[in-house]
């Protein structure tokens, strides 16, 4: 679930907003997002891959984790190589390869499997 | 309040593969179109925020031979041959545009030829987003329908829903409309699946139209547990355990998904990836990046270290039930209404039996494409004046309660009521006729309650159209269930293991407040072997 908005990184530009496809955000008075149903969120990362100044975490787990703090520390979410990371991953932002460039799959061990499999089945 | 008051040819409903395509194909046509998405077109939905195969086939005879044998049996021999020819083509054809128009990135495969079997899901619908509003169609994000819009003669002429991000209703007439508002997963928590909430079938429903394959709706995929990745591809490489670390014999996420349904309901099940190699792992992480947000974010080592896994409930999103179509132009039997994507059954090209992805990528293409190109020529066919004809609101439950409306938050009991059918292993997917007939008796008391109190205001009315969209799935799940005694495709019987041959039919459905079926005979009947 979404977990941290930086109000430090955010340049305010609604992008999480508009993608966010159940709705979860609203715009804040000041600009930066407001989390208004974070029980609406799907965990699909989505509001990640698109912020432009990877300024969002989304944690791993279904359910909010108010008793977490890690997963709201940007320090620490910064030095772990976390935040951003999905956009990282998938060449997303100026400068970087498009990962479906690369996307060859390993040999799934199935029966009768000859070429190299697609980047992904179900 | 404002009313946004629109007037268009094709009205396309969802924002996913199938509706893009759809609006795509009707834009280029000459229509005028209008898509309106529940959420936002380019990151709604099972395929946007995932990664699909693609049944893309070159035009080889062996090569095509082989992909329309290889799901037959799996299937249940209910698929049919012609369009499974067909939606090879249109899928060739359409992957191909996808590479020489939109510039997908397409990977080359280890003899540098292009490989083209497969689809980052961000990446892709991004570029569908595109090419859709290059096209000039008007995009209607965060607008769900809440209901369609009928004329005299019972004709599709629109719908009305609402803008939630605005917060107004609004209005859009049209001569066709195409529904691809994806497939049901019941808020499962499935990636991306939460705005899958099987609305268009119940649009389609009210507006008269039948659904086909509905008893094949019990997929679930493997996902780390209290996690939403779901990619049970890669769980080829995984070993499971028993909670005491003994390994769970007979568990495999192809064959042997059953066993750790099974072991679910006693105690946690715990999966490790340890049949990849170094290089399978690389090819992995670069395959399908989003497989590793989670373990990364976790700090879990799939390889080497165990995690306990969950089986999350996918509905027809991966099953392969839905609207029943009419005609090659993905029509329904009601005029002006057309179905695409997961919103419609895809037994034609897999029968009982899908793995996701690949073929239903396909058949969103190929579907998508047909109906948006057909959806555009009824809307010129029909006579000056008909866009603006009168027209009256088709929808039902969780709009017009038939006695005292209830609360305004009911929609919340509903959903429980129905998760707590079709979620748990026992009741849907290990299905068995004593456990069908109660989850349906309950669920028949749900309809009944909800038709008559259930009510909601403003954008809420989304949310009690949804609850009421999935009783109404739910029902016609289990009555076709029922009505399939015997185990085919997915659609398997604990009380009746084996396939019947006298039950080699296809089962249609339909009816709200009283649900039906009745059987449909193979058009072209695949071998079916004697077993």
């Amino acid at each position: 679930m979404i977990e941290l908005v930086s109000a430090e990184r955010c340049i305010a530009c609604d992008k999480c907003v508009k993608v966010c496809p159940t709705n979860v955000f609203d715009r804040g008075p000041d600009g930066v997002p407001l989390l208004s149903r974070q029980e609406d969120c799907q965990t699909c990362f989505q509001c990640e891959a698109n912020c432009p100044v990877d300024a969002l975490f989304v944690a791993p787990v279904t359910h909010p984790l108010p008793d977490d703090q890690a997963v709201r520390d940007e320090g620490h979410l910064d030095r772990a190589g976390l935040l951003g990371s999905y956009r990282r991953h998938i060449g997303w932002g100026h400068g970087r390869t498009p990962a479906p460039l690369r996307a060859v799959g390993p040999q799934l061990p199935a029966p009768g499997a000859g070429r190299p499999s697609p980047p992904i089945t179900s | 309040m404002t009313t946004l008051d629109l007037t268009t040819d094709v009205l396309v409903i969802g924002g996913g593969p199938a509706a893009t395509w759809a609006a795509l194909k009707a834009a280029r046509a000459g229509a005028d179109v209008v898509l309106a998405d529940k959420g936002y077109c380019g990151t709604s939905g099972a395929t946007a925020s995932a990664g699909t195969g693609v049944w893309y086939v070159p035009p080889e005879p062996a090569a095509r031979e082989a992909a329309m044998a290889s799901r037959e049996a799996l299937g249940g021999y209910l698929a049919d041959r012609r369009w499974m020819a067909r939606v090879l083509d249109q899928t060739y054809e359409g992957v191909n545009a996808l590479a020489n128009e939109a510039r997908y990135p397409f990977p080359a495969g280890p003899d540098g030829q292009p490989l083209r079997n497969g689809l980052h899901g961000p990446e892709y619908m991004r570029r569908m987003r595109v090419r859709v509003r290059r096209a000039g169609v008007r995009v209607l994000d965060h607008s769900p329908v809440c209901e369609l819009l009928t004329d005299t003669s019972g004709a599709v002429a629109g719908a009305t829903g609402y803008r939630r991000q605005a917060g107004e209703p609004y209005r859009v007439r049209a001569g066709a409309v195409v529904l691809a508002t994806g497939g049901c997963a019941f808020l499962s928590g499935a990636l991306g699946c939460n705005v899958n909430t099987g609305d268009g079938a119940l649009f389609a429903a009210e507006a008269g139209a039948e659904l086909s394959g509905m008893e094949f709706s019990n997929a679930y995929a493997i996902a780390p547990e209290h996690t939403s990745v779901t990619k049970t591809a890669f769980y080829t490489f995984a070993t499971f355990f028993h909670e005491d670390g003994t390994v769970l014999e007979g568990a495999a996420s192809q064959g042997g998904r059953s066993v750790i349904a099974r072991a679910l309901l006693q105690e946690k099940v715990y999966c490790r990836l340890d049949r990849a190699d170094a290089k399978a792992q690389a090819a992995m992480r670069l395959a399908q990046p989003n497989f590793f947000l989670t373990f990364d974010r976790l700090g879990i080592d799939p390889f080497t270290q165990r995690f306990a896994i969950t089986l999350l409930a996918e509905g027809t999103v991966r099953g392969t039930g839905g609207i029943r179509v009419t005609g090659d132009d993905c029509s329904t039997t009601v005029p002006g209404l057309y179905a695409a994507g997961d919103a419609a059954t895809r037994e034609l090209i897999c029968g009982g039996f899908t793995g996701g992805g690949s073929h239903n990528a396909a058949w969103a293409i190929s579907s998508g494409s047909w109906a948006g190109r057909a959806a555009a020529r009824h809307a010129s066919s029909l006579p000056g004046g008909a866009r603006t004809r009168r027209t009256a609101p088709a929808g039902g439950a969780g709009l017009r309660p038939t006695g005292t409306p209830g609360p305004a938050d009911g929609f919340r009991e509903v959903v429980a009521a129905v998760q707590g059918e079709v979620l748990p292993y026992q009741k849907n997917y290990l299905r068995h006729g004593d456990g069908l007939v109660a989850a349906l008796r309950t669920l028949d008391d749900t309809w009944q309650r909800l038709r008559a109190t259930l009510y909601a205001e403003d954008g809420d009315v989304v949310r009690a159209r949804q609850a009421a969209a999935m009783v109404a799935h739910a029902r016609w799940m289990y009555t076709a269930a029922l009505t399939r005694t015997e185990s085919r495709g997915m659609a398997k019987r604990l009380d009746f293991p084996a396939q019947d041959p006298g039950l080699h039919h296809r089962i249609v459905t339909g009816g709200l407040d009283h649900v039906w079926t009745r059987r449909e005979p193979l058009a072209t009947a695949s071998l079916e072997v004697a077993s």
